[in-house]
């Protein structure tokens, strides 16, 4: 039925295009069609109009990113021209492997421009560039982050403004912070980390910790198995298994964040995406820190990038290129920030005066940007997809105890070794 | 001059069905005898290899399993409920409309809401089952979508609900077709009310059960929405159904080829199940 409204939807807004118009900018844009940013970036869209007369962009909304991968390469199939489309950062070798998209050093060959492929910060950038060039313009990106409920800390007599530093930290304090009623029920959990939806994300960062990215920069080699990697995912099951601190099975994504400002969790790890949303309704103060280490800190990002499409004229690559360089000016970026939690994506963007002031009056608001220096790419290889399943099965299979951490991980790790073999 | 009258009145709805649903069909089987191709390897004929592929997948297999409890879980239960709920809200009851809303209520939501709906239900703590079972018995909090045992009949449970008013509703039709002598004449013999429910209205109610069982097949394999929402097929695909995977299959992973080969067996697999129901259930049905 989406589909079938974003047919219509593309179909009417491609007859509404006035005659005036030079050049058409269609791109797919991965929300739910009348979400609250579509306001947002309607209002990019009619302003950068607005300063750019002969270029009419159009944005699409495709529902998830998913949805919006789908109907991108569809359209691309059916001759439809969509020279730009924001899709999820981790279907860079998809989308190279379909041979669909462009480096963005083929159009932006001035000094300027070249310039500007430089200015996002670089951990945004791992998840874009392959053999040296730069396929994806960071824009719509997040990292996890650890969000804490201060009541409670005061509660179990912990300092409210620490949070835990590091895997041993977490551990105690989250004992301390159970709570059980009278029949030994427990009212509130210690930590929680959700594990359906994106597993794979939160792991990454569990192993990261422990010292290891899971996967290689070329993306045919898959890092599941190391002892390092088993002694992370342990630590995710004990933190169930043996603290119990953390509901055993698995923790379900869609209601942490309910969970979390119901007060039945002091502690949660979570999306930067989230951040505003928990504003709204946390009724304690809460604070938001990097996640704990173990050797070292660590986070993934995450989120969508600006990807340019091959099928196009040399015009609508100018005029993609001027509308994504307009987009992801400093002061746009830092707008973008305070409009819907996600970071923004360069360093000066935190340099204008707004985002100072936002972030001096809600601190919260830059913890993400301080965790880059930690920070590794989100899991993403050829065979994607697949690759991305097994570490999810293995890791949800080790944390509901139907297999040890060791055994899941082999087994994942044998598997995509088998189906990335082709690819080195 | 007939003929060509006769088929221009066929093409319309002869064009619908041999597009969105003949040619799909014959071309699905077409593509699971090739391999997925990409710009770089192209696709080419393997054969049955695409098939060979699949039955060395343990996740076909566990889903497969999955979705057969899944159809034993649901389609009895969601029956039996709409006949009882028939049976009830067929006789003189105060506000009887009103009941007959409620049951059919369920129906009219679109699935991903009630999956939107549910998932707060089994929400640990602070979900609803979790918050009446402290207040009722004390029970402690279950984290009903998160363990793998629990997972598959609670989203059946769900199932159940949503489904069972649908099928009520055809129960309801067929209860008002019957002549109301028979009741009569049962009671002047001196039948007792649920003698003649099994000797009398059960067995004219057959042509209904076998609809029924026919639509509730199919849907026990064709229902996956509420997936999208509560498990994404976890944990570890322990509430994984055929449909969803051929999804998973087709979007996520782009394996086109292993996609069309899945959705060749549930085709065939729904093709067999609507045959053998014809042919053993046909018997014993009494068509008027």
């Amino acid at each position: 039925m989406k589909s079938v409204a974003g047919l219509i939807a593309a179909v009417l807004l491609a007859a509404a295009a006035p005659a005036r118009a030079d050049v058409e900018l269609t791109f797919y844009y991965p929300i739910a069609v009348g979400g609250p940013l579509t306001k947002v970036i309607d209002g990019y869209a009619r302003q950068f109009e607005k300063e750019h007369p002969g270029i009419k962009v159009n944005p699409i909304y495709a529902g998830n990113y998913d949805d919006a991968r789908i109907k991108a390469l569809a359209a691309l199939k059916a001759g439809q021209s969509a020279p730009l489309s924001v899709l999820y950062s981790i279907d860079l070798y998809e989308l190279i492997e379909q041979d669909v998209i462009l480096p963005w050093d083929d159009v932006a060959t001035s000094a300027a421009d070249k310039a500007w492929l430089k200015v996002f910060y670089p951990a945004l950038m791992m998840n874009g560039i392959y053999k040296g060039k730069v396929y994806g313009i960071p824009f719509q990106r997040s990292t996890i982050v650890l969000y804490w409920n201060k009541d409670a800390f005061k509660e179990a007599g912990l300092d409210p403004e620490k949070p835990p530093a590091n895997w041993n930290e977490m551990a105690q304090m989250a004992a301390k912070l159970v709570k059980k009623d009278a029949r030994g029920n427990v009212e509130r959990w210690g930590v929680m980390v959700p594990s359906t939806g994106y597993p794979y994300w939160m792991f990454q960062a569990f192993a990261r910790q422990n010292g290891h990215d899971l996967m290689n920069p070329e993306g045919n080699r898959t890092n599941y198995a190391h002892p390092d990697v088993i002694a992370a995912l342990q630590y995710w099951r004990d933190l169930g298994a043996k603290h119990k601190v953390m509901p055993q099975g698995t923790v379900e994504w869609g209601t942490l964040r309910q969970a979390f400002t119901e007060g039945k969790t002091a502690m949660m790890w979570h999306t930067t995406g989230n951040l505003t949303a928990v504003k709204d309704t946390a009724k304690f103060p809460f604070g938001v820190a990097m996640l704990p280490a173990s050797r070292q800190r660590g986070s993934p990002t995450g989120g969508g990038n600006f990807y340019l499409f091959k099928k196009t004229t040399p015009e609508e690559r100018k005029a993609a290129l001027a509308f994504v360089k307009w987009l992801t000016a400093p002061e746009r970026a830092a707008d973008w920030s305070m409009a819907t939690g996600y970071v923004a994506t360069r360093p000066d963007a935190y340099e204008t005066p707004k985002l100072k002031a936002y972030a001096a009056e809600f601190p919260q608001a830059v913890v993400a940007r301080d965790q880059f220096k930690f920070a590794t790419p989100e899991l993403s290889t050829f065979q994607t997809g697949r690759v991305r399943k097994l570490l999810d099965d293995a890791i949800q299979a080790s944390l509901t105890g139907q297999k040890t951490p060791a055994a899941a991980l082999k087994a994942a790790q044998q598997e995509a070794d088998r189906l990335l073999k082709p690819y080195r | 001059m007939k003929h060509v009258y006769g088929w221009l009145l066929l093409t319309p709805a002869a064009i619908l069905l041999v597009g969105f649903t003949h040619y799909p069909a014959a071309a699905t089987l077409f593509d699971s005898f090739f391999s997925t191709g990409t710009a770089v390897r192209p696709s080419r004929f393997v054969g049955f290899g695409n098939y060979a592929a699949l039955a060395e997948d343990p996740i076909f297999w566990q889903v497969l399993g999955n979705n057969l409890w899944f159809a034993l879980g649901t389609i009895p239960t969601a029956m039996a409920l709409a006949m009882v709920m028939a049976l009830w809200v067929n006789q003189r009851l105060p506000a009887r409309a009103l009941v007959r809303m409620a049951y059919f209520t369920p129906t009219v939501l679109p699935m991903i809401a009630v999956a939107n709906i549910w998932l707060f239900f089994y929400t640990p703590q602070i979900g609803l089952l979790d918050k009446l079972g402290a207040l009722l018995f004390g029970a402690p909090s279950h984290n009903w979508l998160g363990d793998p045992d629990l997972v598959l009949p609670a989203t059946m449970v769900m199932v159940v609900w949503k489904e069972a008013g649908f099928f009520m509703i055809f129960y309801l039709a067929a209860l008002q077709s019957l002549p109301p002598e028979l009741e009569e004449a049962a009671k002047i013999e001196g039948a007792s009310r649920w003698y003649f429910f099994r000797r009398v209205t059960f067995p004219l109610l057959m042509p209904t059960t076998l609809f029924v069982l026919v639509n509730a097949t199919i849907n026990s394999f064709k229902l996956v929405d509420h997936l999208f929402i509560l498990t994404k097929g976890g944990p570890d695909n322990a509430s994984s159904l055929l449909l969803y995977y051929i999804y998973q299959v087709a979007f996520s992973f782009f394996d086109t080829a292993a996609a069309a080969t899945l959705t060749v067996v549930l085709l065939v697999l729904l093709a067999v199940l609507a045959v053998a129901q014809f042919l053993l259930i046909e018997r014993r049905v009494h068509y008027r």
